[in-house]
């Protein structure tokens, strides 16, 4: 048995089939995951996030630190509230995490991590910290809801009284703000618009319940993954690891190289990799023929070195399989899979798939 | 709960068996498509194609991920459902009337050593915890 988020008994109770996730017992899907895919897309959708690890770094040293480990720039962060998407790197310049970081004020800055690197993250930090005259804290007793979707911000604003009500509807894109209690971001995993919130754990339940009040669906892990595969967002530990760095993951745009003097760790490697020529790429491939792209499956491109699907599933908005895969630089056009010894074609596409419930 | 036809005959591997004369109907129970979820794609063998029992002869494929279906019998297929191609979900909504292929069974003999409708039902049982 693994460890049970607050809202544990309400997903057994409304049905889910419960798994395994980095420790975790969390639900997969409530009926069918096809169905919640669409509910997300179409409507507004809720989902227990209580898992991530929700992490404040305080004290006078704070934005030195973060801009020591973060290969993004803190420095981008000026106005309380606003949201920052980075990679936190090793001194080999490979992935540690990728995680979102909030600038509440000068000597607070808020991270939520992955929930299966929790352990590692906060070794590492706790390590780095060393030097620097700051805490390193972990709100205990937190819950996370994400509310995603067309109708996701209506719909849960419609949970709170005015003025919050208008407040919260009114919360900037990538930007959060405290109401009360609850520490609520216009960010997410969907490529949908949508909260996410985060809040005492004694608070959740209620919470889940008024927004099913408002018609807020629960979605499983099963959808979520669907959904931020057709939006073209990375998990960390299938497009990206420890092995591999940014700049062969997509996320090259996260990392800040300006201004040069800032000495991140993993820039030194990161700089030697970008000027030896990065030869690996991360793209999208729709299959064209039937089957399911599946994680490890090799990417045949003649001539070309092999590369590998690094998420593959199947997309309910495009009714088609659809994939990231790690191929070499030059691949463009075409390419084959190889499916259980049969090569298969599929069309090699610019990510996301889906933007805003449309396919792109 | 899932639902176990009491006429019709399983396997462990989650394959059940209705027979008519010589030719056995085969699919996948309702507890083996509760544990993949929303099927995607069925791949099916070809007519004519001849099976020993065990031997793993179509492929399920649900949004989650592909399992292998093993004919619970020897013989040579006749038929295949052809509707699951554009329809694979029908597998989800009533896998006792989405079958998937009807073989000739060439030993009648194997369908003894299958489960009945009870013995199935605790294996499904079992299997859900």
């Amino acid at each position: 048995m693994g460890k049970q988020t607050p809202l544990y008994d309400k997903h057994v109770v409304m049905g889910a089939k419960m798994v395994d996730f980095g420790g975790w017992d969390m639900p997969l899907r409530y009926g069918s995951q096809i169905e919640e895919h669409h509910q997300v897309r179409t409507d507004a959708g809720m989902f227990d996030v209580s898992h991530m690890s929700v992490v404040d770094f305080t004290g006078p040293d704070t934005r030195e630190f973060l801009r020591k480990v973060f290969a993004n720039n803190v420095d981008r962060l000026t106005t309380p509230g606003k949201a920052l998407y980075t990679c936190m790197l090793k001194e080999d310049g490979y992935v540690l995490d990728d995680l979102i970081v909030y600038y509440m004020d000068e000597n607070w800055f808020r991270v939520v991590f992955n929930a299966s690197t929790h352990d590692k993250d906060l070794a590492w930090v706790q390590e780095q910290a060393k030097p620097f005259t700051m805490e390193i804290i972990e709100p205990p007793n937190m819950a996370m809801i994400a509310v995603q979707g067309p109708n996701a911000r209506v719909k849960a604003s419609a949970v709170f009284d005015e003025p919050m009500r208008t407040e919260i509807a009114e919360l900037a894109p990538f930007t959060a703000a405290y109401f009360g209690d609850l520490f609520i971001s216009r960010t997410g995993y969907t490529g949908e618009d949508g909260f996410e919130i985060i809040l005492p754990a004694a608070q959740v339940n209620d919470v889940w319940r008024a927004l099913y009040g408002e018609g807020v669906q629960p979605i499983g892990l099963a959808a979520r993954d669907t959904l931020r595969l057709e939006a073209g967002m990375n998990l960390y530990g299938s497009d990206m690891d420890e092995s591999t760095s940014p700049l062969e993951s997509g996320l090259g745009w996260t990392v800040a190289w300006e201004p040069e003097g800032r000495d991140f760790i993993g820039r030194a490697a990161l700089e030697k990799i970008r000027s030896a020529g990065v030869n690996k790429k991360l793209v999208g491939l729709i299959l064209e023929e039937k089957g399911v792209l599946r994680d490890h499956q090799k990417v045949i491109v003649n001539g070309l070195d092999d590369g590998e699907v690094t998420s593959g599933g199947f997309s309910p908005t495009l009714g088609k399989s659809i994939a990231f895969a790690r191929v070499s630089k030059e691949v463009g056009g075409s390419c084959k899979v190889e499916i259980r010894g049969k090569q298969v074609l599929a069309t090699v596409v610019k990510l996301p798939f889906v933007r805003n419930g449309k396919p792109v | 709960m899932s639902n176990v036809p009491a006429e019709l005959k399983y396997t462990k591997s989650h394959e059940w068996v209705s027979v008519d004369g010589d030719v056995a109907t085969i699919g996948i129970t309702d507890h083996a498509q509760d544990l993949l979820g929303d099927m995607v794609f069925i791949e099916l063998p070809d007519v004519g194609t001849n099976f020993s029992k065990g031997d793993d002869c179509a492929v399920v494929e649900s949004v989650k991920a592909a399992s292998d279906v093993y004919s619970p019998l020897s013989g040579e297929v006749v038929e295949v459902n052809e509707d699951l191609a554009d329809s694979p979900e029908s597998v989800n909504s009533d896998s006792y009337a989405a079958w998937l292929f009807k073989i000739k069974m060439s030993n009648t003999s194997e369908l003894d050593e299958m489960m009945d409708a009870a013995t199935y039902s605790g294996v499904a049982a079992d299997d859900s915890h």
